[in-house]
């Protein structure tokens, strides 16, 4: 029977950097994937004939040094994709290199004021998502250097900057942007990466600024082409990849020294072994799911138990016939937000609270098949919208009658901004955030795998114990999401874990 | 609601066995245990000692916690909250345990009983439910239910409390070896009876339903005339248990959940437990940082002292010398014990010290005047006192 050093459950982006990296150090790897398509959330779907679609439908910030170093080939973007504003009457708010159009002239300024801060934030906090946080309180001296260095790295702010930086890293959104602008529609547009995905809304108070500034730079790619170039590194680099292979559970077996993960037992029941098991599943599945908590202490299990990953974003995706005409916009490229106040964001996260989903969601929409043509057939286009706030448990239980009022809405809104849109609609498919659990595998269905949230993240990322990628489990390890630095499509989780593993 | 008492909810619960046990407490010496009111004493501390030491005594743990786990996963959910193997505890025994955090933190020591191949009874001084329902989350098949309240018990303890038994009509109760548990049919239900106790001795505890508990009481009692049967106190078990070398929570250990500074907690190797953990097991909850404590040794050791001189070390700091050049730890329970003829105590010692010099720092206090004394300690190993008694199968009836 053939032996691998590392079995990584799951080809979604993260695995298959984990698998790009064991695998060009010569390491045996096989990447076994559920779904027939890898990519995880960025893995394409097609919903109806000839329309192909996932549920990341951008890839803004994927990491470039790992691109440079795993030779990514084929489709970095030029820039990342402009953030919209949407205005029904077409008075846009456009993000776009740097710079904020649509605005009044001392809103512009600030936008560079705070834009030029923001992203030296960012580059003061960018070497960090990228490496190990080690745990608090560890004897090495190892463990305290990363530390030392993040308050030196931000002691290098200036006094000023690093104060300004203490004030604002876990201010709620909304805060931060009433400080610094006037124009409504701006204010929700430059929120919204604080937010998306996570349970939180413009007046939460938590990891919102952090995520802005996780969100920034690096490199933007299309989903599909990203994808593609990482399984085609893998591959290369000689990781095997099997595809509509689902793992049903973690093989425990009991060790000298106690028990360890020594393998994995697939859906027909064919048993895998391997050194290491490396899972990029979230941390609730790949633990009580997976592995089971017999074999876990009971602390820790009740610790990613507690995990906030009840997914709050629902995805609509539609086949159109036509590119479609938002009212005053050129093309309909980039991100485009249809939040025009941060209330309105507000409003519909606080329906979603209690189980409900706003008369007027708020929706982040792209159209994919600008970037990857192959997506729908030539003319017609795919248009994805995130759906904001929809809860995973929807009051009164998901139904195909709830999946089609919540579409409706979310296309209303739709047709508001971009008149007629509806009539070229030649096929559409709504996943709730119980489709997007069932179809991809991870806990409710959340996009980051948990909170992106001050009491998740870094060295708590999914928790103590686990957050250097390696388990209490001896043999398993993470590489997804769950993991530090958290999710988006940065590549940053499962280089960081193949780093650790290769140690 | 108790519409005449507005404080009826903040008023101690009454034990079933409580109205027979109020005519026998003279002094009104009440303290309280998880809410229910309990006795301090009823007569006299050291006539209650003497009476278990002697006859026999009977202890109300109706207030201890009792939970029945039962369903097919229920010695798997055990056997990871605890570091014992339960699959080894035979049907009708009773093992005593520990259960610790995932850093080998003692959160409650306790009794499992186990009942049938898939119903066990955990029995401990504190609440555990909130652990009890973390342990079993992710278990298909396991109910955890809480009898504290519905389940009576009667410690019955002391030299002739196997002949009461007898005398109460328990055929083969003498047969009964220690940590065995025996049915009984008795009122129209059926009385439990296991060989278990915390006083050191010869001795059983009596479970039954609530409310059959007086109807138990009652036959016990007119069974025990004859052999000097008495209720006893806290103050009387507190004497006999650390006679015995049994540790008691909050006095001899912190339970790790309920320390103020998270680092005054202990491991199993700490309090003298660390063969209640069975490596073996190749998972339990807290074992790979047990595995690394017995690998390191622990920093503290709980000591049996034997002080010299007749004053009791209670709340004493302990020294390396007699000048007091460094304390070495401190003195969680003390007494002259009057089985032993000693003044002995319990000391949480910093491992280090144990084989170097030990004195203790005594103050006692004479018509309110403080008067210090340091006295020279050696180490005992062992309990101070174990009668043969306690574990002869059968007992005789003295």
């Amino acid at each position: 029977m053939q032996r691998y050093d590392a079995i990584i459950i799951g080809a979604g982006h993260n695995g298959l950097v984990c698998a790009a990296r064991l695998a060009r150090a010569g390491r045996r790897v096989l990447v076994l994937e559920a779904a027939d398509q890898p990519g995880g959330l960025a893995a394409r779907h097609e919903f109806h004939p000839g329309f192909r679609a996932c549920p990341a439908h951008t890839a803004a910030h994927f990491s470039a040094r790992i691109a440079t170093d795993l030779g990514l080939s084929g489709g970095a973007l030029p820039t990342a994709p402009r953030l919209v504003g949407l205005a029904s009457d077409g008075a846009h708010v456009v993000v776009e290199n740097g710079a904020v159009t649509g605005v009044g002239a001392e809103d512009a300024d600030a936008f560079r004021e705070l834009d030029a801060l923001l992203d030296r934030f960012a580059a003061t906090l960018e070497p960090f998502w990228g490496r190990t946080i080690p745990r608090i309180g560890g004897p090495r001296l190892a463990d305290k250097l990363p530390f030392a260095q993040l308050g030196f790295a931000l002691r290098r702010l200036g006094r000023e900057r690093l104060h300004e930086f203490l004030r604002i890293a876990a201010l709620p959104a909304r805060d931060l942007l009433d400080e610094r602008f006037e124009h409504p529609l701006l204010k929700a547009t430059l929120g919204w990466d604080g937010l998306v995905g996570s349970r939180m809304a413009p007046r939460s108070p938590n990891g919102a600024v952090l995520a802005m500034l996780y969100r920034r730079g690096r490199q933007a790619w299309a989903p599909s082409k990203l994808i593609d170039a990482l399984v085609a590194t893998a591959t290369s680099a000689g990781a095997e990849l099997r595809t509509g292979t689902r793992v049903t559970r973690v093989l425990v077996e009991g060790a000298a020294d106690g028990i360890a993960a020594t393998g994995v037992e697939l859906a027909d029941g064919e048993q895998l072994r391997a050194d290491s098991v490396v899972s990029s599943a979230d941390p609730q599945t790949t633990f009580l799911r997976l592995v089971g908590v017999r074999h876990l202490d009971v602390g820790f299990t009740n610790r990613i138990r507690r995990l906030r990953a009840g997914g709050l974003v629902a995805k609509l995706h539609l086949a159109l016939a036509e590119a479609p005409r938002f009212t005053g916009l050129d093309s309909p490229a980039g991100r485009l937000l249809t939040a025009p106040t941060m209330d309105a964001i507000e409003f519909a996260f606080d329906d979603a609270k209690y189980g409900g989903v706003a008369a007027q969601p708020v929706l982040e929409v792209a159209v994919p098949s600008l970037d990857d043509a192959s997506l729908a057939p030539a003319g017609q286009h795919v248009l994805s919208a995130h759906v904001m706030y929809v809860p995973h448990a929807l009051e009164g239980g998901w139904t195909d009658a709830a999946r089609d009022a919540i579409a409706e809405r979310a296309i209303d809104v739709l047709e508001r901004h971009a008149p007629g849109l509806r009539r070229s609609i030649v096929a559409r498919e709504f996943l709730a955030p119980p489709d997007i659990e069932a179809r991809h595998g991870v806990a409710g269905g959340h996009w980051h795998h948990g909170d992106f949230a001050m009491d998740q993240l870094l060295m708590m990322r999914p928790t103590y114990d686990a957050a250097q990628y390696r388990t209490p489990l001896p043999g398993l390890w993470l590489c997804g999401a769950g993991c530090h630095p958290a999710g988006d499509l940065t590549g940053l989780a499962g280089d960081n874990a193949a780093r650790e593993l290769l140690r | 609601m108790n519409a005449t008492d507005p404080y009826a909810g903040e008023r101690l619960l009454l034990s079933p066995f409580h109205p027979r046990q109020q005519a026998y407490n003279l002094r009104d010496a009440w303290g309280a245990w998880n809410g229910y009111k309990f006795a301090d004493h009823y007569y006299d501390a050291e006539y209650e000692y003497f009476c278990i030491r002697n006859q026999c005594g009977t202890y109300d743990i109706c207030p201890m916690q009792k939970y029945e786990i039962r369903g097919r996963d229920a010695a798997a959910m055990l056997n990871r909250m605890v570091t014992r193997d339960v699959s080894r505890i035979g049907i009708d025994r009773v093992a005593y345990t520990v259960w610790c955090t995932d850093e080998g933190r003692v959160i409650d020591d306790g009794t499992i009983f186990r009942l049938a191949e898939d119903r066990f009874m955990l029995n401990c001084g504190s609440p555990c439910t909130a652990w009890l329902r973390q342990s079993a989350y992710g278990f298909a098949d396991v109910e955890v239910r809480d009898v504290s309240d519905s389940l009576a018990g009667l410690s019955l303890q002391g030299p002739t409390s196997c002949a009461v038994l007898k005398r109460m009509g328990l055929t083969g109760i003498e047969q009964a070896k220690p940590f065995e548990i025996r049915h009984f049919p008795f009122a129209g239900t059926t009385l439990r009876v296991s060989r278990t106790g915390f006083t050191g001795d010869l001795g059983y505890e009596l479970w039954i339903a609530r409310e059959q508990a007086l109807e138990l009481w009652d036959a016990l009692y007119a069974a025990g005339a004859d052999y000097g049967i008495q209720p006893y106190g806290e103050a009387a078990t507190n004497m006999a248990r650390l006679e015995a070398g049994f540790i008691m929570p909050f006095m001899d250990f912190t339970e790790a959940f309920k320390t103020v500074r998270f680092e005054h907690d202990q491991t199993p190797f700490e309090l003298g437990l660390g063969w209640l953990v069975d490596f073996d097991m190749p998972h339990f909850s807290g074992r790979a940082a047990l595995l690394e404590e017995r690998r390191r040794g622990p920093a503290w050791t709980l000591a049996r002292l034997d002080i010299e001189g007749n004053w009791p070390a209670d709340g004493s700091i302990v020294y390396d010398s007699e000048a007091c050049r460094k304390d070495i730890g401190y003195v969680t329970s003390a007494m002259w014990s009057p089985a032993v003829k000693a003044n002995i105590a319990l000391a949480m010692l910093r491992s280090e010290h144990l084989r170097g010099p030990i004195w203790v720092e005594i103050y006692k206090s004479k018509d309110l005047r403080p008067y210090r004394r340091m006295a020279r300690a050696s180490l005992r190993k062992g309990p101070f006192w174990a009668p043969p008694r306690a574990r002869q199968t059968p007992p005789s009836d003295h």
